[in-house]
């Protein structure tokens, strides 16, 4: 059961998208036969579990939650993943690219682009196709980046899971068009209309559990690329000598450990995370180094299929 | 210039389209409005240098457009396909702007934009005025509903800031904006480029005595007259949460609903009432337009997804034959009498269009006849569900007065309606629950009703083997009926000819005659030629699963010729009956019939109807 402190302090413009983002999850209970919910740890897919509880409510969540494991999680992401599952009793699915382990494909000697489209892309592939999903629910918005901005709220997939930008089906009030053909799914964006700092202030009025790495901390850090990297574990290669820094730092994406760039910060609670995010100056995707691997990486890696 | 959005704590959204001819400077406004709004972050900022000596068309400043071009293959050309979301927001206002492209199928992407809309920001060049384009953007809003117009003159840089060119365009604005009827329409001089007039009054511009566009969109009037319209609620889902808990789960899509109100299934007139609603958090008293709930009946009705619920005493429309302005969107034209799949609230049917009325020249204003719709025309059609549809006009209530049209086969979205008025008066006519049910008067009579529903060409034998079957029947204590298509064309039928919109409705008809005769407790037994599959699979959906068995009498075309027991054949071959099934129309054998009497020269009838016999007596 979500909590259900507080949703009387939600703003006019935050109770629309709460009951917008209802609405599509529950479209998905109805019209699809094996719906999944992609849960990838962060902030937004905290609240879209929440909304997807609400949605249900008081039934339990009808449709299990998938974890795509590339194996470079942040141990507490982990840790976080299995106390919610626990807690809310879930049927929580995970998986890894077995095939890619084999071939040792790792962020950090094979680069980002290669490790996400093996671990991240192939391997959502291959659970979606092993379990026979024909709808993913997925946390992204469309103000996070470009590319996301023109894709629908259902959006059709072709055999292969590809993904057509220029022959998407035109999406008009809330008729949703919900049919497929075999072989063919749907990857559904209940949070498209939100805004990173809808989801914070969401997340401080509804209460919602985040995984504790948002939060400042000292934490041991490497200077790479012009960002601080977290060494999470012995696995991140360290230079002769280098001694990793303790920094206060925290992290407004979560992905895979030696590609996500921490800032440093002393917000240690969600109001002066708010505070901090008002005043500034760069997106959140900015401490993620597998955007910058190309020119409109993004499109690319959702033709192929990535969420 | 930076907003501080640090108040937010009674910030409603607005969501508008912006629209306009191509190269108007629509994409460089919105990247203008993030711009200044704050949106635009270092990084970004950096990207966006980096584009703009790429791809850019503004020298050496920053091409803002390249902020809300996301497609490679926009920034590659330097235009925009696709409809995009962007969100910004100010101290008073959060606001969603839908960006639709300005040509190439323009009308299907500002259709898109515009359906979630509350206001449209229309874009005119200062240098060109009103063009058709304008014209037809300011019509598509109005056919979509929205009711606030604002018409930003752009480029005003390129004219010299010249007040008698805004005054100009402003008052043919004006008289445009009330011609379709706008409830509010202002004009706004700016240059999107420079930022004139965006967010803040411009310098260059001092006999401007209007606010700057940005203070228009924030001072537009949020009247969402669904509010006022009365109560619907689109069951969505039904939530077992356990045996006891029977939730009929929906966003409401009119009025307000409150605890203990009345509530009836508008398709079937049943009725109940509110027992409990349960919103996002939790229980409560009320819910309005736009809310997900949950709502907890006090009396079970039968009400699942696909129900329209309504105040028993404010009645939505249900009817099966409506009138609607379509929209069409697909490179395959609509064609009258093609099945598509309608999707309105939450409900699906098969549909056809069974007349377009008038094509709607969407730049002048004026119709013209038409027998087909190509991409991205407008027309107004009647319409023909095989379910009847609740619903109210568009006009009234967009929520429940909006549908889409889905081709069967690729199951891609080939077109949007906005639905006008039911047909034949059939909008005062409700549907009332009996309080004898269908399987009460089978019960009566001990017998499970069907449908035999007998196919096959003219002389295979259909009717001789029905009349055999319903005699037998008979016999045995059952109580049947036999539909001859003979004997309805004397009657039921008798203003029916032979064209293929008549062939359709002489199954329709006779499928609603068998559907009666089955309500009843009866055994239809019906024999039609009934040559086309869509036509079968109409009367099969029209009643229950299993309750419909389709039994293809086969027989080769040159027995019937052969055997030709009215001499309709030797007339047809003379070219004396036109649309004759099997010489000069195609019969469409059933793809996977219920049942197969083969009708050759060495069986019998009576052999054949022990067969029909068998297969009624099986389980």
């Amino acid at each position: 059961m979500p909590t259900q402190l507080a949703t009387a302090g939600l703003t006019a413009h935050l109770r629309r998208l709460e009951s917008e983002a209802i609405g599509i999850i529950r479209e998905c209970f109805a019209a699809f036969r094996r719906p999944v919910l992609l849960y990838s740890i962060g902030k937004d897919s905290s609240v879209l579990l929440h909304l997807a509880q609400k949605a249900c409510a008081p039934a339990r969540l009808p449709m299990p939650l998938l974890h795509v494991d590339t194996g470079w999680k942040f141990r507490e992401m982990i840790a976080f993943r299995d106390h919610t599952a626990r807690e809310h009793g879930l049927d929580l699915i995970v998986h890894t690219n077995a095939e890619g382990v084999r071939r040792g494909i790792d962020p950090i000697a094979g680069g980002s682009a290669l490790h996400t489209r093996v671990m991240k892309t192939e391997a959502l592939r291959q659970a979606l196709d092993a379990h026979g999903f024909d709808a993913a629910l997925g946390g992204a918005r469309r103000d996070e980046e470009r590319s996301r901005a023109k894709e629908r709220i259902f959006s059709h997939r072709g055999p292969g899971h590809a993904w057509d930008p220029r022959d998407q089906r035109p999406e008009l009030w809330s008729l949703f068009n919900t049919r497929l053909a075999e072989g063919e799914s749907m990857r559904v964006f209940p949070l498209s209309n939100w805004t990173e700092l809808d989801v914070w202030d969401y997340i401080e009025a509804e209460r919602i559990p985040v995984v504790p790495l948002y939060f400042a901390a000292p934490r041991p850090v490497v200077r790479r690329a012009g960002t601080w990297i977290m060494v999470d574990d012995a696995r991140l290669p360290l230079a002769p000598g280098e001694q990793p820094e303790w920094r206060s730092v925290r992290f407004r994406t979560l992905g895979c450990y030696p590609l996500s760039g921490a800032v440093e910060s002393t917000a240690t609670t969600l109001p002066a995370i708010i505070a901090e995010m008002r005043a500034a100056s760069t997106s959140e995707r900015q401490g993620r180094l597998i955007d910058g691997d190309e020119e409109a990486s993004m499109e690319r890696k959702k033709r192929e299929g990535y969420f | 210039m930076a907003f501080d959005a640090a108040t937010p704590s009674t910030r409603e959204t607005l969501r508008f389209l912006a629209c306009g001819s191509v190269d108007d400077g629509k994409s460089s406004l919105i990247g203008r409005l993030l711009w200044e709004t704050g949106q635009v972050m270092d990084d970004t900022r950096a990207a966006l240098a980096r584009d703009s000596r790429r791809f850019g068309t503004t020298g050496t400043a920053p091409d803002l457009a390249l902020l809300v071009d996301g497609l490679e293959a926009e920034r590659a050309q330097g235009i925009t396909i696709d409809v995009a979301y962007r969100s910004f927001a100010t101290a008073r206002r959060s606001f969603l702007v839908a960006d639709t492209p300005g040509h190439e199928q323009y009308t299907r992407n500002m259709a898109t934009g515009a359906s979630g809309c509350d206001a449209a920001v229309l874009l005119a060049d200062a240098r060109k005025g009103l063009l058709l384009q304008t014209r037809r953007h300011a019509t598509i809003c109005a056919l979509l509903g929205i009711r606030d117009l604002v018409l930003a003159v752009n480029k005003m840089d390129l004219v010299g800031f010249d007040e008698a060119t805004f005054r100009r365009i402003a008052a043919e604005f004006a008289g445009l904006a009330t011609g379709l009827g706008f409830r509010s329409a202002t004009a706004v001089p700016i240059s999107a480029r420079d930022g004139d007039n965006v967010t803040t009054a411009s310098a260059a511009m001092p006999w401007h005595d209007g606010p700057p566009l940005l203070t228009l969109l924030e001072d537009l009037p949020l009247q969402r007259p669904e509010l006022a319209a009365p109560p619907r609620l689109p069951v969505q889902w039904v939530n077992r949460a356990s045996p006891e808990f029977r939730g009929l789960c929906g966003t409401v899509a009119a009025g307000t609903w409150r605890r203990g109100d009345a509530v009836t299934v508008a398709a079937t007139g049943a009725t109940s009432r509110i027992a409990r609603i349960l919103g996002p958090d939790g229980e409560r008293e009320q819910a309005e337009a736009g809310e997900a709930v949950t709502l907890l009946l006090a009396e079970e009705i039968d009400a699942t997804r696909g129900d329209l619920l309504a105040s028993p005493d404010r009645r939505p429309t249900v009817s099966a034959q409506f009138a609607a302005d379509l929209v069409w969107f697909d490179a395959e034209p609509l064609l009258p009498g093609r099945e598509y799949l309608l999707r309105a609230g939450t409900a699906w049917t098969p549909c056809t269009v069974t007349r377009i009325r008038h094509r709607l020249d969407i730049a002048t204003g004026t119709t013209e006849p038409a027998d087909s719709a190509a991409m991205n025309e407008v027309v107004l059609a009647n319409l023909s569900t095989l379910q009847p549809l609740a619903f109210d006009p568009y006009a009234e209530c967009r929520p429940t007065g909006g549908l889409i049209l889905v081709d069967r086969a690729s199951n891609r979205t080939v077109g949007a309606g906005m639905i006008r008025h039911a047909l034949r008066r059939a909008s005062n006519i409700h549907r009332q629950a009996g309080l004898v049910t269908p399987a009460a008067r089978a019960a009566l009579l001990g017998q499970s009703p069907r449908v035999l529903w007998f196919t096959g060409l003219s002389g295979s034998g259909k009717s001789t083997i029905a009349r055999l079957v319903e005699q037998r029947l008979h016999a045995e204590g059952r109580a049947t009926m036999l539909l001859d298509g003979d004997n309805l064309r004397h009657g039921l039928n008798r203003d029916l000819g032979f064209t293929e919109a008549d062939r359709v409705e002489n199954i329709r008809r006779a499928g609603e005659a068998a559907k009666l005769l089955a309500e009843a407790g009866l055994i239809a037994i019906c024999a039609f030629i009934s040559p086309f599959r869509a036509d079968r699979r109409m009367v099969r959906e029209m009643l229950p699963p299993g309750g419909f068995l389709e039994v293809f009498v086969d027989a080769p075309l040159a027995d019937c010729i052969q055997r030709d027991p009215k001499g309709l054949y030797a007339k047809a071959l003379a070219g004396e009956i036109p649309n004759f099934t099997g010489i000069g129309s195609a019969y469409e054998p059933p793809e996977a019939p219920d049942l197969v009497l083969r009708s050759t020269p060495g069986t019998t009838a009576e052999a054949l109807a022990d067969v029909v016999l068998a297969r009624l007596a099986a389980p």
